[in-house]
């Protein structure tokens, strides 16, 4: 790094800092893209079909249907682009953005390995160092724009189907986001504070948080299903009522922009699990792991309960829109608060 | 402000990211325009009405509740993290306030606000 840092003539802090976007940027990439493969491959294998299998790199290699993914991304290239003319053209471009940017941004915060000391610098694996003063509160305050992306989408898009699609699915996710914020309050009273860091540090003192808290990694849990639309929740693509729900209207790349953008929610609402309430980068009885494992600790952890979301996608059919929001607000709502109660009572009485 | 600098820069390759790929796409695909292909998807007919239409009045509802619970989890904040130092006096005037709020909380709830049929 130091080498690099004279090459250059930058600092090695702002070396290190371009190096983590880089990283940031890889990973979700990295993911997303599989991720794609693993919804339709592990939806073939949980309904016992064979799945994508046709296509083949160069007219050869058809390595378990994984050129799907390099296909879909070059059709999506080459699709006509249609702007249906009752939509609001400004707007039904600038939807997707609004999808896209959040989905990006909501992984910044997160801790991907402990942080290490090389050549008398320490390096934190995380975009933004420890004590910025945001804390685990910017994936949420990101997390809350997310919804104006699907609700921009569907007003622009000027179809039935959109429009319902899109109140359905804001009114799902602000309904959800209560019993979330609850939940992840009920986290930091327990640790103190709010900083990543400080979260990972407590679970690895004093146990995870799944442990101690388990009425609030419920509520976190199911309020994070609502909030990625993934099904039981996914009412604003419901595609047996209504279509495709906000994105009827799109297509070509502006539809993959915006499918990324959901896969992008998947990773980052995993990490959120996995540094909530999972331990974050730590490891079961290796308190003193290096740096490069923790960071494989860490994936590992993201990469299964990345694989839970489709799991449960192709296990749980919909929910109808009543009980979901009976869910929400009869369900969640008392069972976040009883959480938040009982542990402000622990709290006093310890 | 330096610590915010990283964010700065992800928020401008999130956002040039959409633009080069649409740029590139633009170039890629073909452009064949027909009225039909052009129109708003309705199940194949023709849209008779606009669709921005007067919707249920439930979802206003639900924004308003929303709102309230919302602003009330901002207030909690200081109160968890603070709470060690606030001690009794914060737990009392907290009580009173989460009291008052779980009251409003049962009134829309016995006037069905929150039943979605």
């Amino acid at each position: 790094m130091d080498t690099l840092a004279h090459l250059t003539g930058l600092s090695v802090a702002t070396l290190w800092m371009l190096a983590k976007v880089l990283i940031v940027i890889t990973v979700l990439m990295g993911l997303a893209s599989p991720l794609t493969w693993v919804e339709r491959r592990g939806s073939a294998m949980l309904q016992d079909r064979i799945g994508p299998n046709r296509a083949a790199l160069f007219g050869k290699w058809r390595i378990l249907g994984l050129a799907h993914v390099v296909a879909d991304g070059i059709k999506f290239f080459f699709k006509e682009d249609l702007v249906p003319p009752h939509a609001t053209k400004r707007l039904f471009w600038l939807a997707p953005m609004l999808a896209f940017v959040p989905a990006m941004m909501g992984f910044a915060v997160i801790p991907i390995g402990r942080s290490f000391v090389a050549g008398g610098h320490t390096y934190h694996l995380s975009l933004l160092e420890p004590g910025n003063g945001m804390g685990m509160l910017y994936p949420m305050a990101i997390g809350g724009i997310a919804v104006y992306g699907i609700l921009v989408a569907a007003w622009s898009s000027n179809n039935k189907w959109s429009i319902l699609g899109g109140m359905r699915a804001s009114a799902q996710m602000v309904s959800y986001e209560i019993g979330l914020s609850l939940a992840i309050l009920a986290v930091f009273m327990v640790v103190g504070g709010y900083d990543p860091h400080q979260i990972i540090a407590d679970q690895g003192a004093k146990g995870w948080l799944i442990w101690r808290q388990p009425i609030g990694f419920l509520v976190f849990f199911t309020c994070m299903f609502a909030e990625t639309n993934r099904l039981p929740f996914d009412f604003a693509e419901g595609e047996s009522e209504i279509v495709a729900g906000f994105h009827t209207e799109y297509g070509s790349m502006k539809f993959a922009i915006m499918a990324l953008a959901e896969y992008f929610h998947i990773i980052t609402a995993s990490a959120l699990i996995t540094t909530m309430y999972l331990g974050g980068w730590q490891i079961p009885f290796l308190p003193n792991a290096s740096a490069l494992a923790t960071v494989v600790a860490f994936a590992t952890k993201v990469v299964f309960l990345c694989w839970v979301f489709i799991w449960i996608r192709w296990t749980l059919p919909r929910f109808r829109y009543d009980q979901l929001m009976f869910m929400g607000w009869k369900v969640m709502l008392p069972l976040s608060m009883a959480n938040l109660l009982l542990n402000a009572y622990w709290m006093r009485s310890h | 402000m330096q610590g915010y600098a990283p964010i700065l820069l992800l928020l401008m390759i999130a956002v040039s990211l959409p633009v080069l790929v649409w740029t590139l796409s633009r170039l890629l695909r073909p452009d064949f325009y027909s009225k039909a292909k052009y129109s708003t998807y309705e199940c194949g007919i023709t849209p008779v009405t606009e669709a921005r239409e007067k919707f249920n009045v439930r979802y206003y509802l639900i924004a308003v509740m929303f709102l309230v619970f919302d602003v009330e989890s901002v207030f909690l904040f200081p109160w968890a993290l603070q709470m060690k130092e606030l001690a009794l006096f914060g737990l009392v005037e907290m009580g009173i306030f989460l009291f008052l709020l779980l009251f409003g909380y049962g009134y829309i709830w016995s006037k069905g606000a929150l039943t979605w049929e």
